[in-house]
């Protein structure tokens, strides 16, 4: 099985550690992942700003860069959400059904981290040790687009030393949403100060989630709080052994 | 994307369109702490009993799909439905009027309403007569209207707007109605209490004498069966059976997507409205009327006021199966902070957002697409299937569309995504540009992280810190590895 890694814009240019850790735990459950540097950016920020035509060349770049893979994962529910639910409807409104058959094919072997593990690879103990006590978000595109369940915690519970505690009101949406971040500050971080708090009744020192841009959305707030809680990975957490802390 | 000779709903009448825009009027509301309060514990309430409602029903998947599915029939074959339900109305007495908007629907019925000589009129709790400003154009002409559901009722004395479909007046807490009836209701009890049984009884009296007096009724519809001709208003309290049976004229005015092709598929409909609204499994009250009952007189207006227009957007008609059970509004976190009067239109919350903008054209409101995190909580509980979410996208599509065709000069989110497009469109480009990140570690050094930024980014940071950019891209560390 060819795998490839879609690293996300995100995690390339902001948060590599993510992708460096997602790397690291497929190399160490026997995975020969590949990185095509051809891959640049799934096109979620266009389409759901208003800007769909200006995805349809990224949406062609991700055809051409992964075709040639059994698996592509990502460590973003948000971006394989786009990836399978808007990629071949683009090609298609673009006129071109070449491409949209492909990316929808290629929307079928990419995967989110959790179900690429546990769906693709058959495991949930990964060998990971992480000793902190952990609350989960439950990011709103892994949640109801890709529908991943419980596969993160059960990937979690089985982290040696990690101690898992439950979010109240995990399901809500901590504020992000891309531009609506900026279009409408106020009302994200009304929404913000309420996950914030959430995360606070937890006394949890790490928060983690499936997707990079809701742990900086999140992370972001804490740290201007001054909180005192860490906002990690899922990726990070699963790639930490006894021999291989955190960096 | 036009569309030529399809009449959007017109300006200047009706209530679809806000002062502000969404953020301006959602960030006055955020600091209204009464409201936040009063919003958070209704929304959350109605949460927990709407889910535990829709679990007990084992096939509620297949009715969901059902429902979509009638809707999507209906709007395939709108033509022929809507004549087929003026044929059966006319065959059983009732006259049916067509209005192209608001404009001609408000004449229609001031019309009828003078020509009764009556000066007063009750009104059954209805969405599309909010939507058309129907009470100020009949207080134009001299005729009272009187709003007979209590939460509507509410809104009307207090001058006010509704906030939610389904509960009018959820903005609204028993101090501030007690102070609304002493102020406006007639004939009140001075010594009225703030203790929601008086409030119901207060009225309850003042609508009691309404209804006996009263010598026509104006109600919307929740369903019209074309097959049949039978209309249908499902309600809660039973003020709105006073007003469809006392009165000697009643008049329906009703959207013309509010059609089911038979009988039979109100099945599907009368369980998949109460769950999803009232989360109860079954509403207290179920009227049925068919054409004019003896010695009433019935008219029935069907109204377009921008539903063609919705109708011939391929990616935009789904709207259209709404049944106002406001499922979408509840779950909504955004809906939750901000209220329902930030989005401007009596169509808040999700579907508000979607509804509303194809109802007025979305150069009228243009916020509104934007007034979601596409979090998707309103698709998982709408009991038609609306993708609202995937919506929403389209419109903003859309209202970047027209906004581009509206100016010279493309407006500078236009261009920072044109070159973010053209840099990622190349692999080598991006590489360069990712590098480029690292300059942000300058105003990163301090804290090793980022607490202010330039505009329009600034409104990241006045909540939210951005961690320091890194030495390395990961496609740097990755190729010497």
């Amino acid at each position: 099985m060819r795998v490839a890694l879609f690293i996300t814009c995100l995690a390339d240019g902001l948060v590599p550690e993510v992708a460096k850790a997602t790397v690291r735990l497929l190399q160490r459950l026997g995975i020969d992942v590949e990185v095509p540097l051809a891959q640049t950016c799934c096109g979620q920020m266009h389409v759901n700003t208003g800007y769909p035509r200006s995805a349809v060349p990224l949406v062609a770049n991700y055809v051409e860069t992964f075709a040639g893979y059994d698996a592509i994962v990502a460590p973003s529910g948000s971006c394989v959400g786009a990836i399978r639910h808007q990629h071949a409807t683009l090609a298609r409104q673009a006129g071109d059904l070449e491409l949209a058959s492909a990316a929808a094919a290629l929307g079928g072997r990419t995967f989110e981290l959790s179900e690429f593990l546990v769906d693709e690879l058959g495991v949930t103990d990964v060998g990971a040790y992480y000793p902190h006590r952990v609350t989960y978000h439950p990011t709103c595109h892994s949640l109801r687009l890709l529908r991943v369940g419980d596969r993160p915690t059960q990937l979690l519970r089985a982290v040696e030393g990690l101690e898992l505690v439950e979010l109240p009101d995990a399901d809500q949406c901590c504020g992000f949403g891309g531009t609506f971040a900026l279009k409408n500050a106020a009302v994200s971080s009304a929404m913000l100060t309420d996950k914030t708090a959430a995360i606070a009744t937890t006394a949890a020192q790490v928060c983690t989630a499936g997707d990079s841009s809701c742990l900086l959305h999140i992370g972001g707030g804490l740290s201007r709080q001054g909180a005192g809680v860490r906002t990690v990975h899922l990726a990070e957490i699963l790639a930490t052994t006894r021999m291989e802390p955190l960096p | 994307m036009t569309f030529l000779g399809m009449p959007t709903a017109p300006k200047g009448v009706g209530h679809l369109r806000g002062e502000s825009s969404f953020p301006t009027a959602a960030e006055a509301a955020l600091g209204d702490q009464q409201l936040r309060r009063n919003l958070a514990h209704a929304t959350s309430t109605i949460r927990t009993k709407r889910a535990a409602a829709v679990a007990e029903v084992e096939d509620w998947a297949q009715l969901r799909a059902a429902g979509a599915a009638i809707k999507d029939e209906v709007l395939a074959h709108l033509d022929t439905y809507l004549l087929e339900l003026e044929e059966k109305v006319t065959a059983h007495g009732g006259t049916v009027h067509w209005a192209r908007d608001a404009n001609e629907a408000n004449a229609i019925v001031t019309e009828l309403v003078r020509s009764t000589g009556s000066s007063e009129v009750i009104k059954v709790k209805s969405m599309v007569t909010q939507e058309i400003g129907l009470n100020e154009a009949l207080a134009d002409a001299g005729i009272t209207p009187i709003e007979t559901d209590l939460a509507e009722l509410i809104v009307q004395l207090g001058h006010d707007v509704p906030s939610h479909i389904l509960v009018p007046a959820i903005h609204r807490n028993r101090a501030e109605i007690r102070e609304i009836f002493l102020r406006e209701m007639s004939g009140v009890d001075p010594n009225l209490s703030d203790d929601p049984a008086a409030l119901a009884q207060a009225a309850r009296s003042y609508l009691r004498r309404k209804f006996l007096s009263a010598q026509v009724a104006v109600s919307g519809a929740n369903f019209a069966v074309a097959e049949t001709g039978t209309l249908c208003v499902v309600e809660s309290e039973g003020n709105g059976r006073m007003c469809l049976t006392l009165p000697r004229t009643l008049i329906t005015v009703m959207g013309i997507e509010k059609l089911v092709p038979k009988w039979q598929d109100l099945e599907v409909f009368l369980q998949l409205l109460p769950r999803s609204s009232t989360a109860e499994r079954m509403n207290p009250y179920t009227s049925f009327w068919t054409g004019a009952v003896e010695g009433q007189d019935f008219h029935l207006v069907l109204l377009d006021n921008g539903r063609t227009a919705t109708l011939a957007d391929p990616n935009g008609r789904a709207a259209l199966r709404c049944i106002r059970c406001s499922a979408c509004l509840n779950v909504c976190p955004v809906y939750e902070r901000a209220g329902g009067h930030a989005y401007g239109s009596i169509y808040p919350g999700p579907i508000g957002a979607v509804l509303s903008p194809q109802l007025t054209g979305v150069a009228d409101n243009p916020s509104l697409p934007f007034a979601s995190t596409l979090c998707g909580a309103c698709f998982d509980a709408c009991p038609v299937a609306i993708d609202i979410p995937m919506m929403l996208v389209h419109l903003r599509s859309r209202v970047v569309d027209d906004k581009a065709g509206s100016q010279r000069l493309p407006s500078p989110e236009a261009a920072t995504m044109k070159l973010a497009a053209w840099t990622m469109r190349d692999p080598r480009r991006w590489t360069r540009a990712l590098r480029m990140m690292r300059s942000g570690r300058i105003i990163g050094r301090r804290h090793d992280r980022i607490r202010r930024l330039p505009y329009p980014l600034s409104r990241w940071a006045t909540t939210r810190d951005l961690p320091r950019p890194p030495k390395e891209t990961f496609r740097d560390w990755w190729s010497h590895q």
